[in-house]
């Protein structure tokens, strides 16, 4: 029963009174989810474009040069891709079907981006420690929101980890736990490619 | 403990005192008939906990309706204050509670009546349209639901417990911000639109999945109904649009809980950002109401008109083309805020285009008429008044998007008649004109005809009555949200006059609603028993009214546009007739759970009783990954039963 | 189910009357009210054109709508259920003619309001000097809860809530705000533009007649923002010099100390006048928000 979900091609007009419910899900929720990261996408890109026009307005106090250390946002970034690789990894055990794997893997996964996150909290801490917190300026409000919102979407993805992690284990793979499986690589691959674009046009525009 | 919350968030002026007590007391008498008829099982088992979106999308219209009345008293409050407060007087509300209801008006009237009321019929006509049994999340639609009530719950709860927001419907900052706004109202108006925003959000990925997916097999996009179309174009503007509001709701919220510098006065924010982004929200918003009214009409006319819609394929490309245009006019709402002329000139040019699309499927709908056999059955005279009174807002519209022109009526009465024109002549009417055309199929009897007429009359001149005068308040210099003006304007005897419109459309409501209960009480006599009253064009028609749970015992399949009137006249494919055995899914509580518990959560982050706010966000969250965690459950309907049910129908029609 | 012949004629009819009655009581309300509809009787040659321009743009659209209602008309009558007389042709569902006729013609109109409108928006951007001869008049004006102060920073005066100006003589407006965001509109003389806080905008304006010109704030403030109307007087060189020489002996004095106090809360302020002993008073309300300064 391994590899049911690759061969399996439902149709998508197909007749739903036959006693398969899950016919039709898997193409159905991808879907869905994909349309749900076009709106988180939109939601990313009205911070993007509020950081764009209020980075500059530091109401006399320092600017992403002084403020942003590039070493730390480098690490985070390479964190954050190993474990789009880890997750990687983990959904090709899952095609296998090989629940410990799964296990092993997501648990890299996870300590990366926990990792992440404590780093995050470092420099917010630091941040806010030095002076420099959200309340100081329209730049640093911008900056916390961006990033911090970020940050929020990974700790949800985090805990969303550990429970797709703990039905693996509870459950092995099947129809349903692979299917949340894939769900959950989409939403932590749709996260990096966010964090690039944080990277690029907040931490190195920010410095350069 | 109660974070700001204190006994004086319950007192109130006389007017709003008056509106509490009747809220409580209609409140008390619902939920005592319902012990008196014993129903709280019924009502769970069959309401509160369905997936059924032929239900959702009742309680959604019910919602809509209840909170009709609440922005509708805010309305005619308005207009009778205005008509007194001149010169020595002062009307009967003070400034402040003035401004908070106006600012409750606009904000129930758009995300309560206007998306409530397109919802209820997307849930209620999108499967029976497209030949499917259901959504494609049957737990999300219910979710999206229930997040919409809780929000109008908590809409109403802020009548009742502190004051409200007075910065309008859009609470531009900084007058929304911490200083110039430190109260609770502008709280309670943030978490209302958030939660009801998040709930559309979900539900608009849920309806554009199940157009895209769960079509009848044969039916392909272009031989789809208009008003699917209509609302798959609209979800497209749910998903693009709504995200942004999500956003700027959240940045208001950091300046206002954490300190934040977005959008006040000092630390570097800038309030020009808030209104761009909430216009980029708020004109795609406004044409996600105003699309499904023009697909309603899209099937009534032809419908009614015995004759195929005209130009079935440019109606779809007018349709895209306002999608794709909606996104890119947001600047209209703002010429006066000094932009270049550049830019200025652009958004105007750009607003000019809609109006070609919109222009063009008016005339469509003229010659689906021409030359066809035109019955004046209550639906179409909504499409009537549609005609009449939108292109006056239409035509008012393309004055507005001349800047210069709109430099002088900005802001101003004038406005307000545009954009009334638009959301009572088109988006209201056309829900008028839906309402009774799927009312027999929907419920299975019919509204009065009779008193629909009446109903007509009284929308149709009491809207010209209420908002012609307005056009020519604005050119008398006359602003908007003003609550004393002096004597010398003038602007008195129009005042009054707008009041006695704004009556007269009381009126109307009044003959709606006492309509609607009588058609409830005299169900019996007035039954649909063909399911298809008014010998329509497609697929909700081919079935019983009400509908059975399943929509379809079979699936059909479909070849061309307005299948089942190919079916009338011989040149569709036959159907089979071998049941078999479906499956649904089944009720579930979690959806009502989750917006019992935003409720609070909205309650308590308003008044800052974050430590209940934190509970209520957890059960949110255990509640989230509890119903994810579980197996999808489904009950079945054998096909013994579905032939029964098939029989019974069958035989219930044919004693008619 | 099927409504008769007599009730779709009673409706047609009177709806028909309806409308009818609607349109004339327009140039009716326009002549009982002509001393007071600011826009449609504008005083100033910036009102005036903008006018024109509404004008214009409302005949072009009636093309189009006038025939939108006859149309309607005609079809519901011609084509009613209950007339035998009308033809039946259920298969006419698509006009290649038609489509072009009624996506051509709207493109058509459409750009031709588009020049007009690139045209006009560039010539009446508020931030453009009205050309003349004679010299502009500065006026700072800075809205405040809930009143409008204007600063008058050549002639050393300033002046709450009222305003006077000379006849045909343009005035440069230069606004901001210390308070939630208004807009300056006088509609006699022409549109308005938002006043905003640490922010600066412009409106030129020009009085060519005499007279009382009323002015108002058209966006919402807060509580006290329905009191924000003030006059503005046009009147001849001679009145507008003894005005400011009167304010330049008032016994009011506008510093940054009378300021701060005159910036603090109040409605429906009577117009007072200043002497303006802060020149750079203007400039330090923009600048007051901009930078972090001792609580």
């Amino acid at each position: 029963m391994t590899d049911f979900t690759i061969h399996h091609t439902p149709d998508p007009q197909a007749d739903t009174s036959l006693p398969d419910p899950n016919q039709d899900t898997f193409f159905t929720t991808v879907l869905g989810f994909w349309m749900y990261l076009m709106t988180d996408c939109v939601f990313f890109a009205a911070f993007f474009a509020t950081y764009a026009v209020l980075h500059n307005n530091t109401f006399g106090g320092p600017s992403s040069r002084e403020l942003f250390s590039l070493s730390t946002a480098f690490i985070e970034t390479m964190i954050l891709l190993c474990s789009s690789v880890t997750c990687g990894m983990a959904m090709l055990a899952a095609l296998r079907g090989k629940k410990n794997q799964i296990i092993a893997w997501l648990a890299v996964t996870f300590l990366l981006g926990a990792s992440f996150m404590a780093l995050e909290l470092h420099e917010f801490t630091h941040l806010v420690e030095s002076g420099n917190s959200w309340t100081r300026s329209a730049f640093l409000s911008s900056f916390f929101a961006l990033v911090g919102t970020h940050g929020l979407h990974v700790s949800i993805g985090l805990l969303w980890m550990f429970v797709v992690t703990m039905q693996v284990f509870y459950w092995g793979v099947t129809v349903d736990t692979f299917r949340r499986l894939v769900v959950f690589s989409l939403f932590w691959h749709f996260l990096d490619v966010v964090w690039i674009f944080i990277f690029t046009f907040v931490y190195l525009m920010g410095v350069i | 403990m109660f974070g700001k919350l204190t006994l004086e968030a319950f007192k109130h002026e006389p007017s709003q005192t008056f509106a509490v007590i009747s809220m409580a007391l209609g409140g008390i008498a619902l939920i005592g008939l319902i012990f008196y008829l014993k129903r709280w099982k019924w009502l769970w088992q069959e309401w509160f906990t369905t997936v059924d979106p032929k239900r959702i999308g009742i309680m959604y219209i019910i919602v809509a309706l209840i909170l009709f009345s609440k922005g509708f008293a805010d309305a005619l409050m308005m207009r009778m204050h205005q008509a007194l407060s001149v010169g020595d007087a002062h009307g009967f509300l003070s400034p402040g509670h003035f401004q908070e209801v106006f600012s409750a008006h606009g904000t129930t009237m758009i995300f309560f009546v206007g998306m409530g009321m397109v919802f209820g019929f997307m849930n209620l006509i999108i499967p029976l349209q497209i030949g499917a049994r259901d959504v494609a999340y049957p737990f999300l639609n219910a979710l999206g639901f229930w997040l919409f009530a809780s929000a109008a719950t908590l809409s109403l709860v802020s009548l009742a417990i502190g004051r409200f927001s007075a910065t309008g419907w859009l609470a531009y900052p900084p007058l929304s911000g911490l200083e110039y706004s430190p109260g609770e109202g502008v709280d309670y108006w943030i978490w209302i639109v958030q939660i009801a925003g998040v709930g559309t959000t979900l539900s608009g990925i849920n309806f554009l999945v199940t157009i895209l997916k769960m079509r009848c097999p044969g039916m392909k996009l272009m031989t789809m109904p208009i008003f699917t179309w209509s609302i798959l174009c609209a979800m497209v503007l749910v998903i693009f649009a709504f995200p942004i509001l999500t956003a700027t709701l959240c940045m208001l919220t950091l300046d206002r809980y954490l300190g934040m510098h977005f959008f006040t006065v000092s630390g570097g924010g800038n309030l020009m950002m808030y209104v761009n982004l909430v216009w980029a929200w708020g004109h795609p918003e406004v044409y996600i109401l105003i699309l499904p009214a023009f697909g309603i009409f899209s099937e009534v006319v032809p419908t009614f008109s015995e004759k195929r819609l005209f130009g079935y394929v440019s109606m779809v490309w007018a349709l895209i083309l306002i999608t794709f245009l909606s996104f890119i006019v947001w600047l209209h709402h703002f010429f006066t805020m000094g932009a270049s002329a550049n830019v200025n000139a652009f958004f105007g040019i750009m607003t000019m285009l809609i109006a070609i699309p919109t222009g063009v499927k008016i005339f469509n709908w003229l010659f689906t008429k021409f030359r066809g056999r035109v019955h004046f059955d209550s639906p179409m005279l909504w499409f009537f008044a549609f005609v009449l009174n939108f292109t006056i807002g239409g035509m008012t519209g393309i004055l507005l998007s001349a800047p210069p022109v709109d430099f002088q009526v900005h802001n101003s009465l004038f406005l307000i008649a545009h954009f009334h024109g638009m959301v009572i002549g088109g988006m209201l009417f056309g829900v008028f004109c839906g309402f009774t055309y799927w009312f027999p199929k929907v419920t299975g009897f019919f509204l009065s005809e009779r008193l629909n007429q009446y109903a007509f009359w009284c929308w149709f001149v009491g809207f010209l009555l209420a908002f012609m005068p307005l056009y020519m308040l604005g050119f008398m210099g006359a602003t908007r949200r003003l609550d004393h003006y002096e004597e010398a304007t003038n602007w008195n005897p129009l005042f009054l006059t707008v009041a006695a419109g704004a009556f007269i459309i009381l009126c109307g409501a009044v003959i709606q609603i006492y309509g609607l209960f009588m058609s409830i009480k005299n169900r019996k006599k007035n039954m649909d028993l063909t399911g298809d009253p008014w010998n329509g064009r497609t697929l909700e028609w081919s079935i019983p009214s009400p509908p059975p749970i399943y929509n379809f015992a079979i699936i059909p399949t479909v070849d061309q546009i307005d299948p089942l009137w190919a079916i009338k006249r011989g040149q569709a494919p036959k159907p089979h007739y071998d049941y078999e055995d479906i499956l649904l899914p089944k009720n579930t509580p979690m959806g009502l759970y989750i917006g019992i518990l935003s409720l609070i959560f909205g309650f308590t982050m308003t008044w800052h009783i974050f430590w209940l706010a934190l509970v209520s966000l957890f059960g949110i969250i255990g509640c989230v990954i509890f119903k994810l965690s579980s197996p999808a459950e489904h009950e079945v309907i054998t096909a013994a039963e579905v032939k029964e049910i098939e029989a019974a129908y069958l035989r219930r029609s044919i004693t008619a | 189910m099927r409504l008769g012949k007599k009730f779709v004629r009673l409706m047609l009819i009177l709806s028909g009357i309806i409308l009818l009655l609607f349109l004339i009581m327009q140039p009716l309300t326009i002549y009982k009210f002509r001393d007071y509809i600011a826009i449609l009787f504008p005083k100033g040659i910036i009102g005036v054109k903008q006018l024109n321009l509404l004008l214009i743009i409302q005949l072009l659209m009636l093309l189009v709508v006038i025939p939108v209602y006859i149309l309607t008309f005609i079809f519901s009558w011609k084509y009613r259920a209950s007339n035998p007389k009308g033809k039946y042709d259920p298969d006419l569902v698509d006009n290649v003619i038609a489509e072009y006729i009624w996506w051509g013609v709207p493109c058509i109109l459409t750009l031709i309001i588009s020049v007009l409108t690139w045209v006009k928006t560039h010539e009446l951007d508020p931030f453009k000097a009205i050309a003349s001869d004679k010299k502009p008049l500065t006026i700072q004006a800075v809205a405040l809860q809930w009143k409008w102060l204007f600063i008058y920073p050549e002639e050393q005066i300033a002046s709450l809530n009222f305003i006077q100006i000379p006849k045909d003589v343009p005035i440069r407006f230069e606004i901001t705000a210390d308070a939630p965001m208004n807009s300056l509109w006088i509609p006699q003389l022409g549109g308005q533009i938002y006043a905003m806080p640490s922010m600066r905008t412009e409106l030129n304006l020009i009085a060519n007649e005499f007279g009382d010109f009323r002015g108002s704030s058209a966006n919402l403030s807060g509580e006290g923002f329905a009191g924000m109307h003030f006059i503005t007087r046009a009147s001849t060189e001679e009145d507008y010099q003894k005005w400011i020489a009167a304010a330049k002996q008032s016994s009011n004095v506008l510093n940054l100390v009378t300021y701060e106090q005159l910036a603090a809360p109040s409605q429906n302020i009577a117009p007072e006048i200043y002497q303006l002993k802060e020149q750079n008073l203007f400039t330090h309300i923009i600048m007051k928000y901009m930078h972090p300064h001792e609580e």
